[in-house]
């Protein structure tokens, strides 16, 4: 059970800086942490002792292997995480060149 | 954004080509080893992402590279969904259904038309994430003039 | 297996408090590394080599986008000072955060422990799979061809993030 309480204290780190981090950069990395934290959790609950890769070889039968399913949506969210994260990362950009600065506080005063 | 030393110019030419290579080894073994499309894809936007950090983006037309790259992008997306709109013309009539023969399962040619999904998943990401990469390094040479 | 991810995920939490507290962005950044290969590592020892191969890659590039991005702006910390509204935030925070603790022992406690996982839903994906789809590596089958609406839909996610960073990042703006 231990791995699952870590993973989720992961998740919680990430979090807490979404909720306290006032610069949009470290806004981004919490948000990456929480996902990864998440990644880690779905493969977690799909990891069976002794079993093999999820490759099967036709020759020889009768082998335990670990659940494919977690694995495929992991595989997609890996690749939107990429996605998003380079969205944001541009959203970032283009505010800093607009207003000189990566704080939240200080863009919400600027607003209108 | 002006290019590093000539070393690191003439190791990134060198390595470049083979991770380009093993990219392409990753997409079209995707379905009997580990790895894919997704993989494959984002190892050969790699490739091209160590060439222009390490040439500078002055060696490259980048307005015509990144129309490039997003045509690119546009086309694959739109293969898959006639690929996917095929299999309702030929065999069995569902969206995504696997149409082609199957095979022997482990040889190369096997699986139907997983392979063909994977080869252009594979170039959608590819242009993706290079589309992406481009657009920022655009961004910072007109904001830098 | 449980002890030997549990000490790799506590360095990932190192790394990640450390990358929400570091005064340089660079810092935090590289730091935001630490979580991302230790992941790598995690997806190998649980025998998910298809995740290990993309995650090193995207991890590469999105710490290469991230760095380009520091360093075209600040790379300066917003420092905090500890005024009223910073306080409340922190106070809110750790309330919630107990809440959501207490109820995540509350979920896990039906969950198989680790390496007891019994196959319910995915048993149909793996029964037979090879003659179904033809394909030998189990998690291709399950992309392409069990749930290829899944991704279908999530390259359309990606299309559609390339073409939101290029309206953001390629329009003239009023100045």
């Amino acid at each position: 059970m231990s791995v699952y309480i870590l993973s989720f204290v992961l998740f919680l780190v990430g979090l807490y800086g979404v909720i306290t981090r006032r610069n949009l950069i470290k806004i981004v990395i919490s948000l990456s942490i929480m996902e990864f934290s998440i990644f880690m959790i779905l493969v977690l609950v799909g990891y069976i002792d002794n079993g093999l890769a999820p490759i099967v070889d036709p020759a020889s039968g009768g082998q335990i292997y670990v659940d494919p399913l977690p694995q495929a949506m992991v595989l997609t969210a890996i690749v939107i995480g990429l996605a998003t994260t380079s969205m944001l990362m541009a959203i970032a950009i283009r505010l800093y060149r607009k207003y000189k600065t990566f704080d939240i506080r200080e863009l919400k005063n600027l607003r209108g | 954004m002006e290019g590093m030393s000539i070393i690191v110019k003439k190791v990134s030419q060198l390595l470049a080509g083979l991770i380009f290579v093993y990219g392409i080894y990753i997409i079209l073994h995707g379905h009997l080893t580990p790895g894919g499309g997704f993989a494959g894809g984002a190892i050969i936007a790699g490739a091209f992402i160590l060439l222009i950090l390490a040439n500078g983006s002055s060696a490259l037309n980048l307005k015509k590279e990144i129309s490039g790259s997003s045509n690119t992008e546009s086309l694959a997306i739109l293969m898959v969904v006639v690929l996917a709109m095929m299999s309702l013309a030929f065999g069995v009539k569902v969206f995504f259904s696997n149409f082609l023969p199957k095979g022997e399962p482990g040889e190369l040619l096997s699986a139907g038309v997983i392979p063909l999904y994977n080869i252009f998943i594979g170039i959608e990401v590819a242009g993706a994430i290079l589309t992406i990469f481009l657009a920022l390094v655009i961004f910072k040479e007109e904001s830098s003039k | 297996m449980e002890l030997t991810i549990s000490i790799i995920l506590g360095f990932m939490i190192i790394g990640a408090i450390y990358a929400l507290h570091a005064k340089d962005l660079l810092s935090a950044v590289i730091a935001m590394g630490i979580v991302g290969y230790g992941l790598v590592i995690c997806f190998l020892l649980l025998k998910a080599p298809d995740l290990a191969i993309v995650q090193i890659v995207v991890e590469t590039i999105t710490l290469v986008i991230m760095v380009a991005v520091v360093l075209d702006s600040t790379r300066k910390e917003v420092e905090i000072k500890l005024d009223r509204r910073t306080i409340i935030n922190i106070l809110t925070g750790f309330v919630v955060f107990a809440g959501l603790f207490y109820f995540f022992i509350l979920a896990i406690q039906n969950l198989d422990p680790l390496g007891a996982h019994s196959l319910r839903m995915s048993e149909a994906y793996v029964e037979g799979a090879v003659e179904k789809t033809g394909s030998v590596n189990l998690v291709t089958g399950v992309l392409f061809d069990f749930r290829a609406y899944d991704t279908l839909g999530e390259a359309v996610i990606l299309y559609t993030a390339a073409l939101g960073v290029l309206t953001l990042l390629r329009i003239k703006g009023k100045k």
